[in-house]
């Protein structure tokens, strides 16, 4: 009946894990309470979970990515407090459960944090930055949504019901399959990424097609903003990589429930298949994240140095140029599989090419800022420590290009320091900069400035702190994924870095101080404009928050930076003489159906529970053929209501001045 | 004849369906990325037969051919529903949907025959890391052509309560994509399983 799931699955065997399925299950009950205590039960219901409209989709998945921020960070510190400690000793943590909080951190981090905070700022601003009134396809993106709530939800359960992996977030065989793990965490771990894979499949098409062929009249492919073109590459990248992943786990998931022998030691099994499986997705990730944040600092570098982007077009091709060559490095993350020198020399060389146009993008930035008139609002700070830090990430990069030096670092700590040296200040900074930098466009009212900065450098101060001594340790030797050691000459760098995570702790506590001050006083610093940082593109030509369709009359472009032409034209914020009728499609619940259930598919799959593996399967499908034999998606708002909105709008931009 | 000009709303109803259609392509090509990974896997898994039966010693030549004659005559038939679809014969339409339908049956009878006949031969999937890429590179396969079995009886069914009004023929033409689209996976798999197995 319960397949392999009994009452032993429920972590009363240690108190520290007991601790986390607890502050799991108060959370989740404290919200509901909460929304509970506010009436806001259906609220939350009829005007988010079954929403279609692409900003609430997207402020629901930053919501999402900010959770899992949190729950990433607690492992993180968690990790810096048992290494700082576990000299000659077992520090606080048993081996295995270390080996579950490295695993889901890299995870959450990769997955449920930072893809979900990058779909989320793409959803919220592709469409206003195009002129368009919603994504291609609405359903299909509240529908990758739900996939990728249910697969954050999937770890989150793993603290309460059963272990997560402890196979490290890339799951490699021959230890993640059946024979030396056969407990249910790789299962969760597959799941989880197989569920959320499909949804991030999904919202790659989705921007494709929107970018494609919903831009406004008159803006061509080479007058979209840089984050356009960003997001654009990444939605490629995103559809034509995850593929990758979704084979790599399908076979490992065949080779554990099916006993096939695709990366087992006997039988003809090849494990390091999967690991040129996992990295052929694996590297153009890097990318799928890390291009919309650079068109984020494309933006933002722009807007407050109050200059036109420079080099626009060198900037546009090494998008292009990165989304190519992201295809062509994979091998790099395993040189020591043993491949011939030839082939690591290839591998090696086109990383070092691929160096190029991201060093080109800095020159962007920095001769943008160059005689401009800069503001240092928060997210130029996240920009500025962005590129100096990066900088530094880079070189290290190009430092393990070189196969030989490879050999000596690979699996140390120095390139635990690299990829968070290229990832916190590459993409998180950058999404930090777009939160700070749309809120206002999403909210309709300020972000507290002074939280926001004190944010920044808790954040900048900390990743020195935490990760500077990592780049040393290994090159001194120490392996990564180290539970305890005995070398005492680690012990003080490993503290300076426990000390690093605790800056960091800091700078979330002013994320959090900044939310609530901003909201507490958002009486007072409501954006009637909604242009409050004097923006260049489209997206501030519209009211904040934007009303249900964006544009009541679509935009006509001219120019790479549509909005400061209109106002320099003085067209901007023009009265038009009729409002037509707006299309707009209607929530339905089967987005958050298909994640429900697909939730429970894949917790069934982990605990072997068929029968409920086939009815979630054919409830999803059920679901799936009513939604597409259904030909009436959408709803009208007459030119009447389109008006009393757009009335309600041009007396807020009166009132101003 | 005159042609009306179209209201704002007719354009944006066909501005959906090409967006539909281009959305599917790119599906499409996601696609094709997890057969391109599953064949390459297959490829370097044919000498892990550990020990156990190989290709050669395998796959029969008359099946796989019967095979592909259904599937391919399938892809016709489907092209002439599509070409029904377009002249708005709606029985027509039915006819090769069903036509198609019974001939997809037939291809999933047999590679199912082969599938059971070889694991009661004890050449399944678990027997060596050849077989368990053979069953799943073709396996996959399969259940795309069940999917697509699946999907023609639910637009039949749209065709006959709906009529070919624009949402369904646009829907059929996206079925006819997916339908060609699994020939196309199929001649891959005849040409590097089936055929190099046997010679």
């Amino acid at each position: 009946m319960f397949g392999k799931l009994t009452i032993d699955a429920l972590p009363f065997y240690s108190p520290i894990a007991a601790g986390g399925a607890a502050v799991t299950v108060g959370g989740a009950l404290l919200v509901a309470i909460v929304l509970t205590w506010l009436r806001a039960w259906k609220y939350l219901w009829t005007d988010w979970l079954t929403s279609v409209d692409h900003k609430r989709i997207g402020i629901m998945y930053i919501v999402l990515a900010l959770i899992m921020l949190l729950r990433g960070f607690v492992d993180a510190l968690m990790m810096r407090a048992q290494q700082a400690m576990a000299l000659n000793a077992g520090g606080y943590l048993p081996p295995e459960h270390f080996d579950q909080i490295f695993s889901s951190h890299g995870t959450i981090m990769i997955f449920f944090m930072a893809m979900p905070f990058m779909t989320g700022l793409m959803n919220v601003i592709v469409p206003l930055q195009i002129g368009t009134r919603d994504v291609a396809f609405p359903w299909l993106n509240a529908v990758s949504l739900w996939l990728s709530a249910a697969g954050a939800a999937l770890v989150m359960v793993s603290l309460v019901i059963g272990k997560f992996s402890t196979a490290g977030w890339t799951g490699y065989p021959p230890y993640s399959g059946i024979e030396y793990n056969p407990g249910v965490g790789v299962d969760y771990w597959i799941w989880a990424i197989l569920i959320s894979g499909v949804g991030s499949t999904l919202s790659g098409i989705n921007f494709i097609v929107t970018i494609l062929k919903r831009r406004a009249p008159g803006m061509t492919l080479m007058r979209m903003t840089p984050f356009v073109w960003t997001a654009l590459v990444a939605s490629v990248l995103m559809a034509f990589a995850f593929p990758a992943i979704t084979v790599a786990c399908g076979l490992l998931a065949l080779d554990r429930l099916a006993g096939m022998h695709f990366f087992t030691n006997a039988h003809g099994g090849n494990m390091m298949n999967y690991v040129n499986l996992f990295w052929i997705w694996g590297h153009p990730e890097v990318y799928i994240l890390i291009l919309p944040a650079f068109g984020i600092f494309s933006e933002v570098v722009s807007t407050f140095s109050r200059k036109r982007l420079f080099g626009y077009e060198s900037l546009v091709y090494a998008t292009a140029a990165i989304g190519i060559l992201s295809f062509t490095v994979w091998l790099h993350h395993f040189f020591t599989m043993g491949s011939s020198a030839g082939v690591n020399a290839f591998f090696g060389v086109m990383t070092m090419i691929i160096a190029v146009p991201t060093g080109v993008k800095v020159f962007n930035w920095l001769l943008t800022m160059y005689r401009g008139r800069i503001d240092f609002h928060p997210s130029m700070m996240w920009s500025i420590g962005f590129i100096v830090t990066f900088v530094i990430g880079g070189m290290t990069g190009v430092l393990l290009a070189i196969p030989p030096a490879d050999f000596l670092m690979h699996n140390t700590t120095f390139l635990v320091a690299h990829f968070h040296n290229m990832i916190i200040p590459g993409v998180l900074f950058g999404y930090l900069a777009g939160y700070m930098y749309w809120f206002p466009k999403a909210f309709g009212f300020a972000f507290n400035r002074g939280w926001g900065l004190g944010a920044f450098w808790c954040w900048i101060i900390g990743f020195y702190l935490a990760f500077m001594p990592l780049y040393l340790l290994g090159l001194k030797g120490m392996p990564r994924r180290m539970e305890t050691y005995n070398d005492p000459t680690w012990q003080p760098y490993l503290l300076v870095a426990a000390s690093g995570a605790l800056v960091v702790l800091c700078g979330i506590g002013c994320m959090v101080m900044q939310l609530y001050v901003s909201i507490r006083d958002r009486a007072r610093t409501r954006d009637l404009t909604g242009d409050p940082f004097d923006g260049r593109t489209l997206e501030w030509s519209t009211s904040s928050p934007p009303p249900p369709y964006n544009f009541a009359v679509i935009p006509t472009v001219s120019d790479r930076e549509a909005f400061l032409e209109m106002k320099e034209k003085g067209v901007a914020y023009r009265r038009p003489a009729a409002y037509e009728p707006i299309r707009i499609p209607s929530n339905t619940p089967i987005g958050v159906i298909l994640g429900a259930f697909g939730f429970v598919l894949g917790f069934a799959m982990v605990w072997h529970i068929w029968w409920l593996v086939l009815a979630s399967g054919l409830v999803m499908f059920a679901a799936v053929i009513v939604r597409s034999s259904n030909d009436d998606q959408e709803f009208t708002l007459s030119a009447a209501e389109v008006k009393a909105i757009e009335d309600q709008r041009y007396r807020q931009l009166g009132s101003r001045s | 004849m005159s042609v009306a000009p179209m209201s704002a709303h007719e354009r944006e109803e066909i501005e959906t369906h090409e967006q539909r259609a281009l959305g599917f392509w790119l599906y499409l090509m996601g696609d094709a990325v997890i057969f391109a990974l599953l064949f390459a896997t297959y490829a370097i898994m044919i000498p892990g037969t550990a020990g156990g039966p190989t290709g050669k010693q395998l796959f029969e030549l008359n099946n796989a051919a019967l095979e592909t004659a259904l599937l391919l005559v399938s892809s016709m038939t489907f092209g002439f529903a599509s070409l029904q679809a377009k002249a708005g014969n709606r029985g027509a339409v039915l006819l090769w949907l069903a036509i198609t339908f019974v001939l997809g049956v037939g291809f999933v009878f047999l590679e199912v025959r082969e599938f059971t006949g070889m694991i009661a031969k004890g050449a399944g999937p678990d027997r060596s890391g050849f077989l368990s890429a053979f069953f799943t590179l073709v396996g996959t396969h399969g259940v795309h052509v069940t999917m697509g079995l699946i999907w023609i009886v639910v637009l039949g069914a749209q065709v006959a309560l709906k009529g070919l009004t624009l949402p369904v023929t646009s829907r059929l033409q996206r079925l006819g994509l997916f339908w060609h689209f699994l020939d196309i996976a199929w001649v891959g798999i005849f040409s590097i399983v089936y055929l190099p197995g046997l010679l």
